[in-house]
């Protein structure tokens, strides 16, 4: 990962600036802020319960944050629709639903809109088009409930995609996937946000197989963020302030472990100090 | 080819003016019903249609017992009941059941009053048979152009919130960060689906009108592979199971030698059963099973991949 957003003039797509966000009580997210420039793909990395899914629904509106503020394109997000690209976790495509591939992406168009609609040449041309860039041409007459989890995925990518959105969103897009799918999704993924310049963020508890392509990196634990270049963000001092208790980082073959810190009782304790009066640390 | 003719279609089935009324009615109710049973079916809201149902009864006997005609009692309650399902949570996946129940308990407990007070009084004889079962023969020809107002005003509804539903149908999430208003438009279906079961209850009765609304609608769902085919395909079989009941009712007025009509609500219902029936066979169902070798691919290349 080579640090080179600082200093190359990437535009900048979406801006969190301090959000915090408290749910029936509980601090879910506690001044989180981070920028996303276009072309980049940043990796939302956390544990399960540390307000990925959260923070994604404040980027959307659809979740007011208890303070602080979220700049799209320059400008507070406002509470109209905006061109994000979502791609939630865990959909359910029902097999019963007699939907193809090509419909489900063409009512990501305007599927948000009142009135019915006659089927033209050019949203013909639009949706092959966009099929052809997820590669799933040859799934485009299937029964989207009857596509694998990979499949699907692509599917979906390509629904929230040819609104021609500058910002995509997805949640946990890996979570059902085997491997090798998992790989073609985070490859595409990088492709298109190279390609069509756009900001991609992707939610993960797992930072391995976004490691190859990964620009940035917002990590969250506990409801605190620490954003920057993976290599920057991803170490044994910022992810132990981060989550206020001793981590150690591995490196093993080129893959990244994130394990408790196996440090004696009164260091650790001397390491909690630390970050408690450390401040925060690596905000974008 | 004239006595095949009168086999076929009874004495008199062509000219008789409650013959036009019944075949009418039954006509725009089977296409009302089919286009909100094709989304009610994807929503997984049959509970909630059958409950409106029931909800449209108690309307309907209420009417009965205060001397009016069924049709507003079925439109009025249905709405109001709609209403209340979405108020007390029918949209949230989660206590939606709960909240459909709640209602239909209340609304059958309701319908056995008002048809008790209504048996008592005397002034409805064959008022729990008409409201339950149906009384398409006996409905007054001046009701044509009242469902056809109210069967269009569905279809107008539907069609406004197709996109947005489909999409909320789909995922509820993508539908709200698209911008769409999710809850609104749950609601526009929930009075459509209302006022399409209303109609259903006249035609073939408030309890039967279930059938009407999610046989056609499941049968298409299962050998179709488009909503707009699922549609027509839904229509069509809807009309034609309509149409046929009610040609067997009056013919069955010739068939034994008590000259008694069989209900035509049995008739319908029976033949959207088989129909549904039918859609399960191997044959019929292969038809949406296109493009399957694909999936059976790409299940292939992982295995590789794992091997």
């Amino acid at each position: 990962m080579t640090d080179h957003s600082r200093t190359a003039p990437t535009p900048e797509i979406l801006r969190v600036d301090q959000v915090s966000v408290s749910l029936s009580g509980r601090r879910v997210l506690d001044e989180v802020s981070f920028t996303l420039g276009a072309g980049e793909f940043t990796g939302l990395i956390g544990p399960n319960g540390a307000g990925k899914t959260t923070l994604l629904r404040v980027i959307l509106g659809l979740q007011r944050p208890t303070g602080g503020r979220v700049e799209f394109l320059g400008r507070p997000r406002s509470a109209r629709h905006q061109p994000i690209g979502y791609v939630p976790q865990k959909v359910l495509l029902d097999p019963d639903i007699p939907m193809r591939a090509r419909d489900l992406v063409a009512l990501g168009l305007d599927g948000n809109r009142f009135g019915i609609r006659l089927p033209s040449r050019d949203r013909g041309e639009a949706v092959r088009e966009m099929l052809h860039a997820v590669d799933a041409d040859r799934f485009a007459d299937a029964r989207v409930g009857n596509l694998s989890g990979g499949e699907q995925q692509r599917v979906l990518i390509a629904h929230a995609l040819i609104s021609r959105p500058r910002l995509l969103l997805l949640d946990e897009p890996l979570a059902n996937l085997d491997l090798r799918s998992g790989q073609e999704v985070v490859s595409l993924l990088a492709r298109i946000a190279r390609e069509q310049q756009i900001a991609v963020l992707l939610s993960a508890h797992e930072m391995n197989p976004l490691l190859p392509v990964m620009d940035h990196i917002v990590y969250l634990a506990g409801g605190r963020a620490a954003s920057g270049p993976t290599d920057q963000i991803v170490t044994t001092e910022v992810l132990t302030r981060l989550y206020g208790h001793p981590v150690d980082v591995l490196h093993v073959h080129g893959r990244v472990l994130v394990v408790a810190g196996a440090a004696p009782a009164d260091e650790a304790a001397a390491v909690a100090h630390g970050a408690a009066t450390a401040g925060p640390a690596g905000k974008g | 080819m004239h006595q095949l003719s009168t086999a076929v279609f009874g004495p008199g089935f062509f000219t008789s003016p409650q013959v036009h009324v019944a075949a009418s009615i039954g006509a725009i109710v089977a296409v009302v019903s089919a286009v909100t049973g094709v989304f009610t079916v994807m929503r997984g809201q049959s509970f909630a249609g059958h409950a409106l149902g029931d909800v449209s009864a108690a309307g309907g006997s209420g009417a009965l017992l205060l001397g009016l005609t069924p049709l507003p009692g079925f439109v009025g309650a249905g709405i109001a009941g709609a209403g209340v399902m979405d108020m007390i949570g029918v949209q949230r996946l989660r206590g939606r059941d709960l909240a459909t129940g709640i209602v239909l308990g209340a609304a059958i407990g309701l319908s056995a009053l008002f048809l008790y007070l209504g048996a008592t009084s005397g002034s409805a004889t064959g008022a729990t048979q008409q409201i339950l079962f149906g009384s398409i023969f006996t409905i007054p020809p001046g009701t044509v152009a009242a469902v056809a107002i109210l069967g269009a005003l569905a279809l107008a509804c539907i069609g406004a919130v197709a996109r947005p539903l489909l999409l909320a149908t789909l995922s509820p999430d993508i539908a709200a960060a698209r911008g769409a208003p999710v809850r609104l438009v749950g609601l526009l279906f929930m009075l459509a689906l209302a006022v399409s079961v209303a109609l259903s209850a006249l035609a073939i009765g408030a309890i039967l009108s279930t059938a009407l609304l999610i046989g056609p609608a499941a049968a298409a769902l299962r050998v179709t592979t488009t909503v707009p085919r699922a549609l027509v395909t839904a229509c069509l079989t809807g009309v034609a199971a309509t149409w046929l009941g009610i040609l067997l009712s009056y013919d069955s007025y010739y068939w034994g030698a008590g000259h008694q009509a069989l209900p035509v609500s049995f008739f319908i219902v029976a033949i959207i059963f088989v129909t549904y029936l039918a859609t399960g066979l191997p044959g019929a169902r292969a038809a949406r099973r296109r493009a399957p070798a694909t999936t059976a691919a790409a299940a292939a290349d992982q295995d590789g991949i794992a091997a």
